[in-house]
């Protein structure tokens, strides 16, 4: 844990309640996003209890599954699912903009710009807690095969319609939020843990209850005790009084309330399904109004400067999927094969590099955290020597020395990098300390200055200018280009079989299947 | 006799190093020219000789006539590797491939007439050897794949590095060290772990995984290590690979010139000179990162290191006639191994305050194929509260603990030993991945073992 962030904690426990980690939004949020509070069944892999879905605060739609056991019961709780869900993703579907991309022309092999469409908007889920978005994964693997009867007539158990489709969007979201800085399915604890230090371990912050009761305590009480009531109070009937939010369930609500009432409706019992819905509502609800009470203290905050710029990367990412539903193409594979995997990752850490360095352009908040850790220092010009490059051409390169407090973890030949007013990032490298100053490093600018004799106006810091440098740079590149999949090398295993090859088929049934 | 026979040990035969390690590049040098598979996998202990293999197995396919491509993971480890080639053979052509960043080599390569460096492959076409990182092969496009290559440090390459760079070679021969720090990706990659072509596993584990039938090589003896020091690495970082140093008990030789003034910084000293191994133990105590006090302790053993004339002797060439005379330790010979950048610069800046320059002070990921007469190491459990993943990995351990020719001297504070009690490992097993033995506890409780042998208590 970095440094700031500790001392975070500790002043949270200090204060009894939680503490800023930023001083502004880094995530988008929706106007409207839609939150799904999903519940499971305990000790059966995949079969959902229930849920309350939508985007209208007030009037969530609860769906129940009355015996999770029941395979029907559970296809007619995915298609519910489905009607909720999916008119919500499609809503964005149709409103779009034009946006200029360079694509490869299959003719003449060069980058010609081509307009296509992009989506003006996107959809936003956002569920309780981490194990939410796994479950949201789970969800859409466990629908994405499935077959409807318009797809295979005589398949038997046919899936309702809708269902495939939801799976693979499902999916698609649940891949998305793998993408550091992304925001297409969001859980509530990592965007409150990534915005407030509780005082508590990061394990006990996956308690959506528990954190909220640090960051927004009750009146009259400390985000101690409002933390360690939210997670432990039980109420005389030994259920607790704040329930967990899911999608697991408490052990002692599955025992004491949910069984009997299941074995109520499996008796076929009049007013037993209406029964269970209530006493799943009864989970459900607080959950809910959670995740609400987190989106408000959210909005609050003034969004960052750069999270428009990552909001269009996800509306590019539903575009891009918006296309693929359109256009036919089978749900995503069960499995990456080499390429797309290798794809993923890189992509992924890109996202992270661009995510900590915009994160801290940003927020000076985060930026204190990265002076601390050496990796950025701020301070004040105090002079500027003008020097030039050797060569054929000598090009401007100022030495500007800088006073500083800050430490930063700088050896020579260090690049350094700054934001310029423009937009544009201006690059310079580490000389030496004026004098073996640690509080006084030189540094020699070596871009931002335009490309004439002379720096343009303003490229130049002037004594006393506040700068602020970063060890780190302000937008990393990609990784290099990888082969496509039919160019898979040897070492990799060859190109990935075709779809519908032997590979893919399902596990042969043998006799141990029947044990 | 064969060469095979010449080595192993016997009644009335000792272990001739020289020869099993000959006999071993022998069959690897055969496998790599003559052999039909596509690959040769050859693992290397630490200081076994790995670049010597590959500048002869690289001069053997040129003299050969088969042009090839060597790939290495680092700047560094690329200009090291061009200046070997040349020092070898200095008529050989030898292109230097570089990314078009200002110093990105080394600029001595300019230096060499048979050293071509430039930052288009097409400019180095027709040179016996091209030599780059597998970063800049990446981007390098071929008409026609190279015929053969050379894989340096292929267990520090991650799969998905050698994906973007298998299509540039036919046939290629991996070399590594297993047990040296695994490359890591800084986002999670847990939804591919099983999967034989995990991008972010090593390159070497992808390759076996398709190429079951490749063979694999290991050299047998540590050429770096002196013997007080391989059999401790060898068992508890290689115990089912074991090898041997080069050198036996008493061929080398640590001794300082000025004698102890009794403080436990001195003493330390001398039982490492002794022994090869010193423990500094300071007091139990949890501590930041950075914990002052070690970090002054690291500084102050080093500078007593170079303060009381401490001299190496090495062990005699194969055909010297006279002892080989001892030679002053110098700051050059030092190296100070971290498990954490920021602890490395507050040791940086603790022996700036002291005066020395010109020490190699390091983490772990930097530090790995380099080698000293002597290293201090802050222990990377020292003053902790928990022992997570990060600091139990055994690569970082091995690391640290295999750099030296002499001795190796750790600044820890007491109590790693319950600490490690208290945090057993809890890494979810995952269907499909190969357990990795043995695991950083194990392997941490050992080197503590037998440090605990050779501890100083000390209290600042």
């Amino acid at each position: 844990m970095p440094l700031i962030d500790t001392l975070a904690r500790m002043e949270a426990v200090a204060a009894g309640r939680a503490q800023p980690r930023c001083t502004v939004r880094h995530r988008h949020l929706s106007q409207r996003p839609l939150v799904l509070v999903p519940l499971t069944t305990a000790g059966e892999a995949g079969a959902p209890l229930g849920a309350l879905v939508g985007t209208d605060r007030e009037k969530p739609a609860l769906l129940a599954v009355p015996q999770p056991r029941d395979r029907d019961l559970r296809f007619a709780f995915l298609a519910e699912l489905a009607e909720e869900v999916l008119p919500y993703l499609d809503g964005f579907a149709d409103a779009v903009g034009w946006e200029e991309r360079k694509e490869t022309d299959p003719e003449t092999g060069k980058k010609v710009p081509v307009q296509v469409e992009l989506c003006a908007d996107a959809p936003q889920v956002i569920v309780p807690s981490g194990g939410g978005v796994e479950y949201v994964r789970l969800l859409g693997r466990s629908m994405r095969f499935r077959r409807t009867a318009e797809q295979e007539p005589d398949a038997p158990h046919p899936a309702p319609p809708h269902v495939p489709l939801l799976g693979r969007w499902l999916t698609h979201l649940g891949e998305r939020s793998r993408v550091p800085g992304s925001a297409l399915l969001l859980s509530m604890t990592d965007l409150l843990t990534r915005h407030w230090a509780s005082g508590q371990s990061a394990l006990e912050d996956q308690h959506l209850g528990a954190l909220l009761a640090w960051i927004d305590p009750p009146p009259g009480r400390t985000g101690q005790e409002a933390a360690a009531y939210a997670e432990s109070a039980r109420g005389a009937d030994g259920q607790l009084r704040c329930p967990p939010a899911g999608p697991a369930t408490d052990p002692a609500f599955d025992n004491r309330l949910l069984a009997p009432a299941t074995a109520r409706y499996d008796a076929g019992l009049p007013g037993a399904e209406e029964a269970l819905r209530t006493l799943l509502e009864s989970q459900l609800r607080p959950a809910w109004d959670a995740v609400w009470h987190g989106i408000d203290l959210l909005r609050e905050l003034p969004e960052g400067a750069r999270v428009a710029d990552r909001w269009k990367r996800d509306r590019w990412s539903y575009t891009a999927h918006r296309d693929r539903v359109r256009a036919g193409e089978p749900p995503q594979p069960r499995r990456d094969d080499a390429v797309t995997a290798a794809q993923k990752l890189a992509a992924r850490e890109s996202a992270q590099a661009q995510l900590d360095a915009q994160e801290a352009l940003d927020d000076p908040l985060v930026m204190a955290g990265r002076r601390l850790a050496g990796e950025a220092f701020s301070g004040t010009v105090t002079a500027v020597e003008m020097a030039f490059s050797e060569g054929r051409r000598p090009m401007p390169r100022p030495l500007v020395t800088v006073r500083t407090d800050d430490r930063p973890q700088l050896s020579a030949g260090v690049r350094l990098h700054r934001p310029l007013p423009d937009g544009r990032t201006q690059t310079a490298e580490f000389v030496a300390f004026e004098e073996g100053d640690q509080g006084a490093p030189v540094v020699r600018l070596t871009g931002g200055m335009g490309r004439g004799k002379t720096p343009e106006p303003g490229s130049v810091p002037e004594p006393p200018d506040p700068v602020c440098w970063t060890l780190f740079e302000h937008s990393p590149r990609g990784g290099p280009e990888l082969p496509d999949p039919e160019d898979t090398p040897w070492t990799h295993g060859g190109p990935p079989p075709a779809p519908g090859a032997p590979h893919d088929a399902p596990d042969p049934v043998t006799t141990e299947d029947f044990l | 006799m064969t060469a095979a026979q010449a080595h192993r040990p016997g009644p009335g035969r000792p272990f001739d190093p020289a020869a099993a390690a000959a006999a071993a590049t022998d069959r690897i040098l055969h496998d790599t020219l003559h052999g039909t598979l596509r690959g040769v996998v050859v693992d290397s202990p630490p200081g076994a000789g790995k670049s010597t293999l590959v500048v002869r197995a690289a001069r053997e396919l040129a003299a050969a006539g088969r042009p090839l491509m060597v790939v290495a993971q680092t700047n560094a480890q690329v200009d090291d590797l061009v200046l070997r080639l040349a020092g070898k053979d200095p008529q050989l052509p030898v292109g230097r491939l570089h990314s078009s960043e200002p110093g990105s080599f080394d600029p001595a390569l300019s230096a060499l007439p048979s050293v071509r460096t430039s930052a288009k492959a097409a400019d180095l076409a027709g040179m016996d050897i091209v030599v780059s990182t597998a970063a800049k092969w990446a981007y390098t496009k071929v008409d026609e794949p190279w015929r053969h290559a050379i894989v340096d440090e292929a267990y520090q390459m991650r799969s998905d590095a050698l994906l973007s760079v298998a299509g540039l070679f036919e046939r290629a021969l991996f070399v590594g060290d297993p047990g040296q720090l695994d490359p890591f990706s800084v986002v999670g990659a847990e939804q591919w772990a099983g999967l034989a072509y995990d991008p972010s596993s090593s390159a070497v584990a992808t390759l076996l995984a398709h190429n079951p039938g490749l063979p694999q090589h290991r050299l047998p003896v540590s050429w770096r290590l002196p013997a007080s020091a391989a059999p401790l690495v060898s068992r508890a970082f290689y115990p089912y690979t074991p090898f041997r140093s080069g050198t036996g008990h008493g061929d080398r030789r640590l001794a300082f010139g000025v004698p102890g003034d009794g403080s436990g910084v001195d003493r330390v000293l001398d039982e490492a000179a002794e022994s090869g191994w010193g423990l500094l133990e300071l007091p139990a105590r949890r501590t930041p990162r950075t914990d002052p006090e070690a970090v002054r302790t690291v500084a102050r053993v080093v500078r007593r290191l170079l303060d009381r004339g401490g001299a190496t002797t090495g062990e005699a060439g194969p055909d010297a006639a006279e002892a080989p005379a001892p030679a002053p330790l110098t700051a050059g010979g030092i190296a100070v191994g971290t498990a954490h950048r920021d602890q490395a610069a507050a040791v940086r800046a603790a022996l700036a305050e002291l005066g020395v320059t010109g020490v190699a002070v390091d983490t772990a990921n930097r530090l790995q194929g380099r080698e000293f007469e002597v290293t201090v190491v802050l222990h990377p459990l020292s003053g902790r509260p928990d022992a997570t993943a990060f600091h139990l990995e055994t690569g970082r351990l091995c690391v640290l603990a295999s750099r030296h020719r002499h001795a190796c001297i750790v600044v820890c504070r007491a109590g790693v030993a319950d600490l490690l009690d208290e945090h057993p490992s809890t890494e979810p097993v995952r269907l499909g991945v190969a357990v990795k033995f043995p695991d950083g506890w194990e392997a941490h409780h050992a080197v503590l073992a037998h440090l605990a042998e050779h501890r100083v208590a000390w209290r600042p």
